[in-house]
């Protein structure tokens, strides 16, 4: 134990007669000693006057929590979502009261949607000044409520190893969130008898509800009576890490499967049987084969409305089987015929031995045909073009490529994310992570920085907008002083793509305020200090790949793409997935 | 024959919620947001103690269809602090309000008395002022208002209705509900009819 303050060790008698040893620090102390016990390494964060007393305490503990400094609140939330997506554990970031607490609400809001484990802690004004609009006061609880899992207000130090092991259990289990602790001053600075208790049950919340082996029949039966059964894999089956569950389920029965935006790199996009990727600006086959299925498997996903379009016309032919460990998503939004309440890989493994040898390959081959017409009227187009602009599409298959398809592709948020996700050939879990339900611009440059750090041997890619890149540029100074190895890839095309996309297909092309009059972002980058080239020629692309991937440490990559390139095929909004436009 | 069968899933009608949680601070703020999201008004909200220590119950009544009141139970269910969540039609419970009406102590009108009104309501005398009195009464809400229409041209001074109090018609005791939720590993929402 080092330099920690006024330290001595006492006894305190439990109720159950149990004498545990514990020893008398300050509340400061005791979070980062709850933290240390819940195995956390890595912090993103950012000081200010009510959460002094905690980053007075990291001051003696830099051998080992690992603080990262960030540039804003907002880059400290999306680098521990980042950290979290790829580590599977809950990551972990301090703010201060007041603005610090309310700048990290977007992130914690992106990591509600889409399930991910955060544990939150934030300052707050000294306990009898609650209430009183102190300086830097906001009501952190009631901000935060709709968009945590749980939240929870410490007032007196004697509370900090009861609500920390609480946000750890109920952020990393079931389906995972975000949990806030907002922490007075007051109870930094107290004095109590620590001792330190993992939470392991808690009366009122069941994470893993049992998979009921009358449903786990009933979906056998219409797996194996099925001729046109289908498979789609959503995020869930990463975060109950079922990955191989879901191959074995899949290659026994040999149905089909397609993934979410949030279920992409779930499954190898080389397995013989993945067909693709769903959603607005997903591929073509997997779209409409969603109303000509007789059996829709759905395994850890919460049909987004940017998968189904028009629910009323969404696989009403198809019984449905959902498999799904959020009781309040089934029949939420499509109603099933059997719903398997559990995580992935329990319902999986309840499903493999009920389940029949099957093949089913003239339904595959419908896929394949769809995508044959797909590559011919799309993709062809985008991956060869032979003059013109650049395309986003040609980028990020060299960049697949050159990669093998084996780096952490972070997303940003539009045409960018999706033409990545669509053409970035994934082979690894854990590895496309991108903003899905809420769609937060400026999440991929302080996420890559998270990702990077939970998996510091893989090659983390970030892939960003012009846009984007704009609202979290100022993470470049974090990358520098923390020396993150992210490799940042600006597609740009002076536009907001998405935005003017829609207004070019659905607003008679009145580009209302989305064309943008950019700065140099080279010189930019280069004064945090960190390598950039720009590409605007095709044949300059290859070369300017290389050098970025493979230099040391951090690197930028400026493209210059087409300046009003559309993605497609295109779900138009509130159209059926049978209506996807391929031009 | 089930309610399905009785009405469209999508028609609005009145349901009413118990929710039994800890007792944490809070909580009536993570229940309320799940309304306000959805934009669906609260009739009204009672919370009380029950006979398990430290286990508090949320009477709410709404009025919207079946499918959204399955999808907020479902929402409630997943708040951390909330033990059970259950819906109910007027049929599935027994449920009272209590009414206060506060009254000139010596109207008259058409030769009655405001003492001939109260007894023959079911309502009773609780406090009797120099200048006015407050009348009780207990019952549902049309019981409740149809005396507040008969009280008004006595000239009604002030009037006020409390929450629903609802009790179901199960025989499952709390504390039993609570044992087993403990003792189980699988999800609250398995455990039906309460």
């Amino acid at each position: 134990m080092l330099l920690i303050n006024n330290m001595n060790t006492s006894t305190l008698v439990l109720e159950k007669k149990v004498t545990k040893k514990t020893t008398r620090i300050k509340g400061s102390d005791a979070v980062l000693q709850c933290l240390i016990a819940e195995g956390v390494t890595t912090i993103f964060g950012y000081p200010g006057g009510a959460i002094m007393p905690i980053y007075d305490a990291l001051y003696h503990y830099q051998d080992k929590l690992n603080h990262i400094l960030t540039r804003h609140e907002q880059g400290a939330v999306h680098a521990a979502q980042g950290m979290a997506r790829v580590t599977g554990k809950a990551g972990v970031c301090f703010a201060t009261s007041g603005p610090g607490a309310t700048n990290l609400i977007t992130g914690i809001a992106d990591a509600q949607i889409d399930s991910t484990p955060l544990v939150c802690i934030t300052g707050q004004v000294p306990s009898h000044l609650l209430g009183t609009d102190a300086f830097q006061e906001t009501d952190v609880m009631g901000i935060s409520m709709p968009v945590t899992k749980w939240n929870y207000q410490v007032t007196r130090a004697e509370e900090i190893p009861y609500a920390i092991a609480r946000a750890f259990y109920i952020a990393n289990t079931g389906r995972p969130g975000p949990v806030l602790i907002d922490i007075t001053k007051d109870a930094q600075f107290a004095e109590f008898d620590f001792t330190y208790d993992k939470c392991e049950k808690i009366r009122s919340y069941h994470p893993y509800p049992e998979a009921l082996s009358s449903d786990l029949e009933a979906a056998a039966n219409l797996i194996n009576e099925a001729k046109k059964p289908y498979i789609l894999v959503g995020q869930g089956v990463q975060l109950s890490g079922a990955e191989n569950e879901l191959i074995r389920f899949a290659e026994k029965t040999g149905i089909p499967m397609a993934a979410t935006l949030m279920g992409l790199s779930g499954i190898s996009t080389s397995h013989p049987l993945y067909v693709g990727y769903l959603g607005m600006h997903g591929n073509y086959g997997p779209n409409i084969k969603t109303n000509e299925c007789d059996v829709l498997i759905a395994i850890g996903m919460r049909f987004d409305d940017r998968v189904t379009g028009d629910l009323d016309r969404y696989a009403k032919q198809a019984k449905v089987i959902h498999i799904e460990i959020d009781p309040s998503e089934i029949d939420k939004n499509v109603k099933t015929t059997v719903a398997i309440n559990s995580d992935a890989k329990q319902a999986l493994l309840g499903l493999l031995p009920l389940v029949n040898v099957s093949m089913h390959k003239d339904w595959i081959d419908e896929f394949h045909q769809c995508d044959k017409i797909e590559f011919d009227k799309v993709i062809d187009a985008e991956l060869h073009p032979d003059s013109g602009e650049i395309k986003m599409a040609e980028v990020i298959n060299r960049i697949s490529k050159v990669t093998d398809g084996d780096a952490i592709v972070v997303t940003d948020v539009g045409q960018h994310q999706m033409v990545a996700n669509r053409y970035y050939k994934f082979r690894k879990s854990l590895s496309c992570i991108t903003s899905g339900g809420l769609g937060t611009m400026g999440f991929a440059l302080p996420a890559a920085m998270g990702a990077k750090v939970g998996q510091p041997e893989r090659t983390v890619i970030a892939v960003i907008g012009d846009g984007g890149f704009q609202m979290t540029i100022q993470e470049l100074g974090t990358i520098r002083q923390s020396d993150l190895a992210v490799k940042i890839l600006i597609l740009n095309n002076n536009f907001l793509g998405m935005v003017r996309q829609w207004q070019q297909l659905f607003f008679e092309k009145r580009y209302s305020f989305t064309e943008l009059d950019n700065p140099d972002f080279q010189m930019i980058t280069k004064g945090y200090g960190i390598k950039a080239q720009k590409v605007e020629k095709r044949e300059d692309l290859d070369q300017a790949i290389f050098d970025w991937l493979n230099c040391e440490g951090p690197a930028l990559l400026e493209v210059v793409v087409e300046q009003e390139g559309n993605v497609f095929p295109m779900v138009p909004s509130g159209a059926s997935v049978a209506e996807i436009r391929l031009d | 024959m089930s309610l399905e069968l009785k009405y469209p899933t999508s028609t609005p009608r009145e349901f009413t919620l118990s929710v039994l949680t800890e007792d944490k601070s809070g909580l009536i703020n993570q229940l309320t947001i799940i309304f306000t999201k959805r934009k669906i008004n609260i009739n009204s909200l009672n919370v009380s103690v029950t006979e398990v220590k430290g286990v508090s119950r949320f009477t709410i009544v709404t009025e919207t269809s079946k499918d959204m009141i399955d999808n907020i139970v479902k929402q409630i269910r997943k708040l951390i602090d909330v033990l059970g969540a259950f819906v109910y039609e007027e049929d599935q419970i027994f449920y009272q309000e209590i009414a206060l009406y506060k009254v000139p102590k010596y109207a008259i009108v058409d030769g009655k008395s405001i003492e001939d009104l109260v007894s023959k309501s079911g309502a009773r005398i609780l406090v009797v002022e120099t200048d006015y009195m407050i009348i009780e009464k207990t019952g549902k809400a049309r019981e409740t208002h149809d005396l507040y229409q008969k009280l008004e041209p006595f000239g009604l001074l002030e009037f006020i209705r409390s929450g629903r109090v609802a009790i179901s018609k199960s025989t499952r005791k709390t504390e039993a509900y609570i044992k087993e939720l403990e003792a189980s590993n699988s999800n609250k929402l398995s455990i039906k009819d309460f």
